[in-house]
């Protein structure tokens, strides 16, 4: 069954949104075990064909950079942290970091965070259609 | 295969003209550089033309029907950031070659203000905000804070990079701006991506500049008490990296194209006298210092903190005052740096002039990513 007010993913690699069981998905290479987000054909490590397959990422991991953005396009509340984290398991995901007080003293490299499924901050698209995005926060 | 020399550059002074058109500034900076060469437009074999604003719509074509249509072939480059520096080596390829004597290389570009990046694209919701920031000074602070991350860069030093680029451009009377910004000016300006602040961002302007380049043979026939040889052309693109898809490497790309740039020019970072680095924001500055071997890895901060970057110091870098004040046309950035290299090597770069440069560095990195670097020295 689908259910037709499910929100939809926020991009094509979040996957359960709606469920109670979301995740980000990866591509890996079953060559050279790189990880990508998004499906692919091909691996662009080390260049083996059609040998890549989905994989489930963690929902752990390490912040491992971060700007906190303070001026941005009209309409984005600011100011957020835009944080860069490597996942237990393998591959590095992009996205806010969020339930921190936004300030570079209360910002760790390093520090353990969880991934977590929420709604895409209240954004819609043309037909209404809510979203659930991915977001980081300190570890529990 | 033949060397090839600049015979004649020149860029127009950087600023705001949007009572012009973009064929009319490329056509300005081509003239200037034909002059420069002692050359017309009737001696071109064929030109190469870097803009990205209007990539789709014949820009060299344009330029060429502003100050003669003479149906050489025009090939018209768009590769980020480092589009100027393209066109500049594709004509530079023509020549070594075989195929071209005398070719004519433009870089131009229109800008308007505000953010570059994070438009985001794809269908569905913004993701700017959401899934972190795609914006120029978010993604080269995150470049930056991965420096402080392995090295313990700080925000200061970062801001000291701004504070040395202003300076030089107080004496570059092309440069957008001439103004000094102490440090605490720069600290203190508007918080755009920490660590960047407002005065850590290159200024949005519009601007051109332009290369007549020869074979070794015309240099000869024409005089070379002015010319410029160029001893290494290389452009990369990102290697794959861990990281380079979600947070892009501007390292990896810049460290294999100075590799190679050494190799080509059999010269070492020791011989390097001045360089010009693409210093987008103030935190991409201090990396390069690092990629391009000018420091052993983790002596940037050093360097930017006893002055060895600065006019004077050990190896001066961005005596133009930089994207961050001479401005950031985009297509036309790599050809005014090597303008600004070709200058001092000719020992006419007045009160900025480096002492005894023989030889210099440019460089430029297209984010998505391209690294163009030019070694060039000086002949005479």
């Amino acid at each position: 069954m689908v259910d037709e007010s499910a929100p939809l993913p926020v991009v094509d690699w979040l996957k359960g949104a709606g469920t109670d069981d979301p995740y980000v998905e990866g591509h890996k290479c079953g060559v050279c075990s790189a990880i990508y987000l998004g499906v692919r054909s091909h691996c662009s490590k080390c260049g083996a064909r059609d040998q890549i397959a989905p994989t489930r990422l963690g929902n752990k991991g390490k912040l491992y950079s971060y700007s906190i953005v303070h001026r941005s396009f009209p309409g984005i509340e600011v100011p957020y942290i835009s944080a860069i984290v490597d996942l237990e398991g393998g591959g590095t995901l992009k996205g806010n970091l969020i339930n921190i007080d936004p300030k570079p003293e209360n910002i760790k490299f390093d520090m353990p965070v969880d991934v977590v499924f929420d709604d895409a901050l209240g954004r819609k698209d043309q037909d209404g259609n809510s979203y659930v995005s991915y977001f980081f926060q300190p570890a529990a | 295969m033949s060397d090839v020399y600049i015979m004649g550059v020149d860029m127009i002074k950087f600023g705001r003209f949007p009572e012009k058109t973009v064929p009319q500034l490329g056509a300005e900076a081509a003239l200037m550089a034909l002059d420069d060469a002692g050359l017309t437009i009737q001696d071109m074999q064929a030109m190469y033309c870097g803009n990205l604003g209007q990539a789709s719509s014949m820009v060299g074509q344009r330029v060429l029907q502003q100050i003669g249509q003479t149906g050489i072939g025009v090939v018209n480059c768009a590769n980020a950031c480092a589009t100027g520096a393209t066109a500049f080596r594709e004509a530079w390829m023509s020549i070594k070659a075989g195929v071209n004597d005398v070719v004519l290389a433009v870089g131009v570009e229109q800008m308007g203000k505000g953010l570059l990046g994070g438009g985001g694209g794809g269908t569905g919701i913004p993701k700017e905000g959401l899934l972190g920031s795609g914006t120029m000074p978010s993604v080269f602070a995150e470049a930056g804070m991965e420096h402080a991350r392995n090295h313990g860069t700080t925000f200061e030093q970062f801001a000291k990079v701004s504070v040395k680029n202003h300076h030089h451009s107080t004496l570059n009377p092309k440069a957008m701006y001439q103004i000094e910004t102490p440090l605490e000016t720069v600290m203190n300006a508007e918080m755009i991506s920490y660590p960047n602040t407002k005065l850590m961002c290159s200024v949005n302007v519009d601007g051109a500049a332009a290369a007549v380049l020869v074979s070794e043979k015309k240099a000869k026939e024409l005089g070379m008490a002015r010319a410029v040889k160029v001893r290494a052309s290389i452009l990369t693109s990102d290697p794959y990296s861990d990281r380079d898809l979600v947070m892009p490497d501007v390292n990896a790309v810049t460290r294999i194209a100075a590799k190679q740039a050494y190799d080509m020019a059999g010269v070492g970072p020791e011989d390097i006298n001045l360089v010009e680095l693409h210093d987008c924001f103030a935190t991409a500055e201090i990396l390069h210092y690092e990629n391009l071997g000018l420091c052993a890895d983790g002596e940037a901060g050093r360097m930017i903190d006893e002055g060895e970057v600065a006019l004077g110091g050990r190896v001066p870098v961005n005596v133009s005052g930089g994207l961050l004040s001479k401005g950031h046309p985009l297509g036309a950035t790599g050809i005014a740096n090597i303008y600004e290299v070709s200058t001092h090597l000719r020992g006419e770069a007045d009160k900025r002039q480096v002492t005894d440069a023989r030889i210099g560095m440019t460089h430029v990195i297209g984010l998505g990513s391209a690294c163009a670097i030019h070694i060039l020295e000086k002949v005479a």
